[in-house]
């Protein structure tokens, strides 16, 4: 019996068209799954999610996520950028990349969460949109323009 | 220092120059507060004086000081009062009261309430209390109080009491304060303890605060800063049961105290400080709460552009 050959171990198939998003803060996969909307049965395709995977950009482990026949628009890759700020976009068409960036966190973050604060004028049902200064991005700290708490949570308060 | 047409949302707003600007100007307008002297340095103009929420002291001295100024004023004192009870938004009430004057002060219990008007209006909006948030004006009158008193701000040692949680006046005051570099004393139940956001900002501008004990703090400070716990802000009355009267600034705990120590209370005071305190030569509150209008004075002047 000759020398046995590795296996080759694929662990997420590449995907035909749609979108991978990858350099995903490890641990953070479930909540981009969120952001994606997975659990609000509005996705007709397949997902994979590779947690824990090994990362040489991050210097240890990243996650990844793959969605089939999804291009994701600007206003969800801004809402990935919250939960990780370091996460790259590939659109996929035909199985080549057509487009690649990372997300992009601007200095403002203007409706993309609400305010933890429920005393906050801008949970009370006035014409604005929610705002937000970037306080830190390591971690993420997010500082309501109108009321000036710190955001807490913003997995949960995102909209 | 130019404050023409500028808002006055939070007291982070302005520099120290800024401050000891509207100070210096406070001063001078002493004398027209009180009736000695006559101004009429913004006739013609309209102060619209929206309270959303109870006030007697902030109140009347905005509209005393828009009087002494020769400035005539329009009001709501009672949200039941205007369309907002017809389902209004603040943003429209705004607009609206904003195309009757040439500036607003605002009182209103949501956080932020301020802000948001500043950015629907043309004039200046003036922040007179914004729930938990802040109260810029009461700032620069505590500022001045203590000047009055001091001679100078810079390096004082002052002690915040009482309900440092909800309490819009100190979370103000405390920004302040860091302006002159001032030591501040912490005294409060740990329920109602100075926001994070705020002992972090004071820590980034070199005033990190301390945590004392009523005592220690009275025996160390040159201000006693004391405020009321607030039944109104609490979401759940037996907490605000647990904590009621917990403090109480009386003659046997100012014994201790420095000779030179002052005693100051945005008030409206329930039990925190004992009546006998009023009669020593410690007691600054209602000076404090006179101060009101020559600062607000000076603000208005400003920010309307009155000759001086």
């Amino acid at each position: 019996m000759g020398a046995q050959e590795p296996i080759k171990e694929i662990r997420l198939m590449p995907i035909k068209n749609g979108t991978v998003i990858d350099h995903i803060a490890c641990g953070q996969a479930l909540n981009v799954l969120k952001i994606l909307g997975v659990n609000e049965n509005n996705i007709y395709s397949s997902i994979s999610v590779g947690m824990h995977v090994g990362s040489a950009t991050l210097g240890g482990w990243k996650d990844i996520v793959k969605i089939e026949d999804m291009e994701l628009d600007e206003v969800t890759a801004q809402k990935i950028a919250l939960v990780a700020p370091d996460a790259t976009i590939s659109i996929v068409r035909d199985l080549h990349v057509a487009e690649k960036y990372k997300v992009k966190l601007s200095d403002r973050v203007v409706g993309l969460a609400r305010c933890s604060n429920p005393n906050c004028i801008s949970n009370k049902g006035e014409p604005i949109e929610s705002e937000f200064s970037v306080v830190s991005k390591y971690p993420m700290q997010l500082k309501c323009c109108y009321c000036d708490k710190i955001l807490m949570n913003i997995t949960d308060n995102l909209l | 220092m130019d404050l023409y047409q500028k808002d006055v949302v939070s007291i982070m707003d302005f520099s120290k120059d800024d401050i000891e600007g509207i100070l210096d100007m406070a001063e001078e307008m002493v004398p027209y507060a009180k009736g000695e002297k006559i101004k009429r340095s913004l006739d013609g103009k309209i102060l619209g004086n929206l309270f959303f929420e109870p006030s007697t002291r902030t109140k009347l001295s905005f509209e005393s000081a828009a009087y002494r100024l020769g400035c005539d004023v329009i009001d709501v004192s009672e949200m039941s009062m205007t369309s907002m009870a017809k389902g209004e938004t603040l943003a429209d009430t705004i607009k609206i009261v904003d195309a009757y004057c040439d500036v607003t002060v605002l009182r209103h219990p949501y956080e932020g309430a301020s802000k948001m008007a500043a950015k629907f209006s043309d004039h200046p909006v003036i922040n007179a209390g914004d729930g938990a948030g802040s109260h810029p004006t009461q700032t620069l009158l505590d500022l001045f109080t203590m000047r009055q008193a001091k001679g100078s701000l810079d390096g004082l040692n002052i002690a915040l009491v009482g309900d440092l949680k909800y309490g819009r006046t100190v979370h103000s005051l405390a920004q302040g304060l860091t302006k002159y570099g001032m030591k501040i004393s912490l005294v409060s139940p740990e329920t109602l303890k100075m926001p994070d956001e705020i002992v972090q900002h004071l820590t980034e501008n070199g005033c990190s605060p301390r945590i004392r004990t009523l005592e220690d703090a009275v025996a160390e400070a040159d201000v006693l800063y004391v405020t009321r716990i607030q039944r109104e802000r609490f979401p759940d009355p037996s907490e605000y049961q647990k904590v009621a009267g917990v403090y109480r600034i009386d003659n046997a705990l100012l014994q201790n105290a420095k000779d030179d120590l002052i005693v100051m209370h945005p008030l409206p005071r329930v039990n925190e400080i004992a009546p006998e305190v009023d009669k020593t030569h410690h007691a600054k509150y209602f000076q404090q709460a006179a101060n009101g209008v020559p600062v607000r004075m000076a603000i208005l002047n400003a920010i309307l552009g009155g000759e001086m």
